[in-house]
């Protein structure tokens, strides 16, 4: 093909950022270190309430003596500091973020403005339904629409995690056998499944059985044979998994595990490559968590919010966590909507109603794309992945040569053999070109893995000039000594940082500064 | 239409064409074709900005008890403080919005940083020497306090306080289901907790207290007796501590908690439905290595200027995974930063100010209210910035009575307390001036006349 014009410079539309988005590299003093006594930037309503003497306010030897030190600052200086620190971040915004399983795509602007409605970011949650209309008609439309998505029969909406959402689901596989008088004790999970995924079963209070994966990336079958049993509660799948495969022998997995009377749960990490073109439901799940910051855009805010609902099959309905929005018909046939606990509810997995403004905020997005526009997502970021996966072999190693779905995993393995490069310095270095690194070491399962997930949002011209960054570090790979790489970044707002004294050494405030 | 991907046509020709493929659904043949949906997806198409904006605004409209058209009297965990322009304009920068968890820390310094402040902050504010980077909400770091106790004590019996948020204790019940701890409630008498002052004989002695301050119902506890119960039986203090209080109040960490957890979403969060909040967590430097979620620290980089970095990571998931503190991976770190921005606008004076004013406004109305004939006091100790009250009908009826004449009256206690169903949780911030109070009190007291 012809290649997509790239400027001199190697700049791109949109997703390439200047390596060094800064005024300078001057470390950022803390707020405390700009404080000043005395100064302050608050100012308060005039309430014309009467004043009333701190030690009548507070009963004896509960008043705290001394202030709680914050820091003391104007308000010019507040906006000064925080602004120089943005200027140390990068962000979507700024550039190409391709961070594999993490779908870092556009956040369009529009969800911005409606996150921030006054009728819907001024309610407060303990407010009854009759004054909560339209939260509720707004909840209820995003849960029957991530149904429809997943191919499920109802949903929770109240995790506020992919990770909470994973607890959620488990508890409510145990909820089930145990009403099914069946008392199981493991979960199967992939050897390339997200950390989460083990620490969350434990937390739901099985043990973890490993199967490995085979030679071409899925679930090794006949190893998942051998730990099938009547003791598993179920098993947690990825799909596409996490090394961007699509796992072609799911409906036999399903099978088999609905044959010792297990349940499947659908890690939705990987939803963007799939909307509407095959449904977990469809594949033989039982239960669903999406990530509404990974796949419905929602910013992830420099690591939260999220939102992590869990849909489910027609048989755990009973069990979701409550209270569940519904719709009920009025007397003049008008819909109303009302709070409700299933009746064998596993209870709350949220202080309220989950983390509603995201929700929001993903309901928005579905509403601007469409049914229609959701499958063209999907198709695009499978396109983007595909494309860079094809036009990257040869320069990187890629363990496993099929068809990849919204991201591709990649290996540093060659060259690491011949210069003694490794993923890491791939990605330190790739900071420099202007782009956020991809993930790093992660499937556990491919050696020096680079996982690079384009998402749909970026342009074939983003993708060219991410080519020739990630082809130019290859070639830099070759042709300099060994130990060059490992020298970068240099222009970043800090080079590379000592993770072992951080740890060693623990600063966790300003406080325990030496 | 995906007005958000940039591909023309073209483009995507001349992509399939690199790849020897001639239409976009051979990108999918990998997937089993009787598993694929053989239809579209029943939902609309697509639609611009404007409509998006319509329909969700269709929604707002139909909410009534939006601060802007009731006035707020409402608490019981989710308040309605100040958010200054300031706090929204830096909290919404698109650096600190749009960037993932800070894996790569050379380009994440903005936000790693603000969190260090953050840290540091709740750190002060709960009088311990470590406070983690966000939990999801109160609720949630009540539920990690739990497990990161009973890990400590090797104790499964967890003695919650009635005066811990009633749902902050579904939680506990809730996740107590997976890990098998013990939940028990101490009851509360005239509004504070009664704990057990006979333990000697315990069949299982507790690993955990946890007790708010102040609780609830909005009433001060005495931690010294609850640091001594702890310190009888063997078991961790955890305190759920309201921030803001801590302007008046004396730390947690001063009376001795081991662990301080708290809903965050008064430092500069808008009510929002209940979320996205933030959770609070503090805690000794003896709990460290089972601290839940993320860290930041301070270190250096290569050059030795000052760095910062997530820390003590042998701890998290994506490490030790079935072995891991916490399956926490994704947190609430824009609200922690918009919380730390909110700090520095409030500072040191600024707290204390912000607290004497709730503390002031709530005096006021509960002496107002209490003067009625018509209303009681549902508790009896000592009160700081929330209180309850106890109304000759059901508070629920009350409330949407009040609604009419512009107030959110509150939070009706209902089946969570004794004889709950007429108390109703009252909360009055720096925000309610004298004027608005005074038509509360008239509106309440005619709201419960019949």
């Amino acid at each position: 093909m012809t290649e997509p014009a790239v400027s001199a410079d190697g700049g791109a539309p949109g997703g390439k950022a200047n390596s060094a988005p800064l005024l300078g590299r001057a470390a950022e003093p803390t707020l405390f270190e700009l404080s000043h006594p005395g100064r302050r930037a608050w100012s308060f309503r005039t309430s014309g309430i009467p004043e009333v003497p701190i030690d009548q306010l507070v009963p004896e030897g509960h008043r705290r003596e001394e202030p709680v030190p914050l820091a003391e600052v104007s308000e010019r200086d507040l906006v000064a500091h925080f602004t120089r620190l943005s200027h140390r971040q990068f962000s979507v915004d700024l550039g190409a973020y391709p961070l594999g399983s993490c779908t870092m795509k556009y956040n369009p602007k529009v969800c911005d403005t409606v996150a921030g409605l006054p009728g819907l970011a001024g309610v407060h949650p303990g407010a009854p339904a009759s004054l909560t209309q339209g939260w509720l008609a707004l909840l209820v439309e995003l849960e029957e629409t991530l149904c429809e998505i997943t191919g499920m029969a109802a949903a929770t909406l109240q995790p506020a995690a992919g990770a909470a959402g994973e607890l959620t689901g488990l508890l409510l596989m145990r909820a089930w056998h145990e009403a099914r008088g069946s008392v199981r004790h493991k979960v199967i999970i992939p050897d390339s499944a997200h950390g989460t995924n083990p620490a969350s079963v434990t937390l739901g209070g099985y043990e973890v059985i490993t199967v490995p994966s085979d030679d071409r990336g899925c679930v090794d079958m006949e190893a998942l044979a051998t730990v099938l049993d009547e003791d598993v509660a179920g098993i947690m799948l990825t799909n596409p998994n996490t090394l961007g495969l699509f796992e072609e022998d799911i409906a036999a997995i399903a099978t088999a595990v609905h044959e010792v009377g297990g349940l499947l749960y659908y890690d939705g990490a990987n939803l963007n490559a799939i909307l509407g073109v095959v449904r977990p439901g469809d594949m033989g799940f039982d239960i669903v968590h999406m990530n509404l910051h990974k796949t419905f855009a929602t910013p992830h805010g420099g690591g939260g919010p999220g939102a992590g609902p869990v849909a489910v099959s027609e048989r755990l309905v009973p069990f979701l966590p409550g209270p569940r929005a519904v719709r009920v018909e009025s007397a003049d046939q008008s819909p109303v909507y009302e709070w409700m606990t299933p009746p064998q509810s596993i209870g709350r997995m949220h202080t309220w109603h989950g983390n509603a403004l995201v929700l929001a905020r993903a309901l928005a997005y579905i509403v601007a794309n469409g049914g229609d526009g959701l499958r063209q997502i999907a198709e695009t970021a499978v396109l983007n992945a595909n494309w860079i996966r094809q036009r990257l072999t040869g320069t990187y190693d890629v363990p496993f040569d099929r068809p990849c779905m919204h991201e591709v995993v990649l290996s540093v393995r060659t060259i690491k053999q011949a210069h003694g490069v490794r993923a890491l310095d791939v990605a330190k270095r790739l900071l420099e070109e202007g782009f956020h690194a991809p993930t790093v070491y992660f499937p556990l399962i491919v050696d020096e893995a680079l996982m690079i997930e384009p998402t749909e949002t970026e342009s074939p011209q983003t993708l060219e000039a991410l080519a020739q960054s990630l082809e130019r570090i290859a070639h830099e790979a070759n042709s300099h000594e060994e130990g060059w790489m490992a020298e970068f970044p240099h222009e970043t707002p800090v080079r590379r940082v000592d993770e072992a004294r951080a740890a060693r050494t623990l600063v966790p405030t300003f406080d325990a500064r030496g | 239409m995906g007005t958000y991907i940039p591909h023309t046509d073209d483009e995507v020709e001349s992509m399939l064409a690199f790849l020897g493929l001639s239409s976009v659904a051979d990108l999918f043949a990998v997937v089993p074709e009787a598993l694929k949906l053989q239809r579209r997806l029943e939902l609309a198409d697509g639609v611009g900005e404007p409509d998006v904006l319509a329909r969700m605004e269709g929604f707002a409209d139909q909410n009534r008890a939006r601060s802007d058209r009731l006035v707020c009297f409402a608490g019981g965990g989710a308040y309605d403080h100040e958010i200054p322009s300031v706090t929204r304009a830096l909290a919404g920068r698109s650096e600190f919005v749009t960037s993932y968890t800070p894996y790569q820390p050379e380009v994440a310094q903005g936000v790693l940083q603000a969190v260090f402040e953050y840290q540091t902050m709740v750190a002060r504010l709960a009088g311990l020497p470590v406070a983690n980077a966000s939990l999801y909400d109160g609720g949630s770091a009540a539920v990690e306090a739990v497990n990161l106790g009973v890990a400590a004590s090797g104790r499964e019996t967890v003695w919650v306080s009635a005066g811990i948020h009633p749902h902050w204790r579904q939680m506990l019940v809730t996740c107590a289901a997976g890990t098998g701890h013990r939940i028990e409630t101490i009851p509360l008498v005239d509004g504070v907790t009664r704990w057990p002052d006979d333990d000697a004989h315990l069949d299982h002695p507790p690993g955990v207290l946890m007790v708010g301050y102040p609780n609830y119902l909005g009433c001060i506890e005495d931690l010294a007796e609850a640091r001594a119960v702890c310190d009888r039986t063997g078991a961790l203090l955890v305190v759920g501590a309201d921030p803001v209080a801590a302007g008046l109040l004396k730390s947690p960490g001063a009376w001795g908690a081991d662990v301080v957890v708290g809903e965050g979403q008064v430092f500069g969060t808008t009510l929002g439905f209940g979320g996205p909040y933030l959770g609070l967590f503090a805690c000794d430097l003896g709990q460290v290595r089972r601290l839940p979620g993320r860290l930041v620290g301070e270190t250096s980089d290569v050059d030795g200027r000052r760095s910062y970095v997530t820390t003590l990571r042998a701890r998290e998931q994506d490490i030790r995974r079935e072995k891991a503190t916490s399956n926490v991976c994704t947190n609430q770190t824009l609200m922690a930063v918009t919380a730390a921005v909110q700090l520095g606008w409030l500072g040191t004076s600024g707290l204390v100010e912000l607290a004497r004013r709730c503390a002031q406004a709530t005096r006021y109305a509960r002496d107002a209210l209490l003067a009625l004939d018509r209303v009681a006091a549902f508790a009896h100790a000592p009160v700081l910035r929330e209180f309850a009250v106890r109304l000759p009908i059901p508070a629920a009826v009350a409330v949407e009575r009040m609604a009419d004449a512009g107030f959110l009256a509150g939070i009706p206690l209902g089946e969570d307390f004794d004889d709950g169903e007429h108390g109703l949780l009252i909360s009055v911030t720096e925000r309610r001036t004298r004027e608005e109070i005074d038509a509360y009190v008239t509106a309440l007291d005619k709201a419960v006349a019949s």
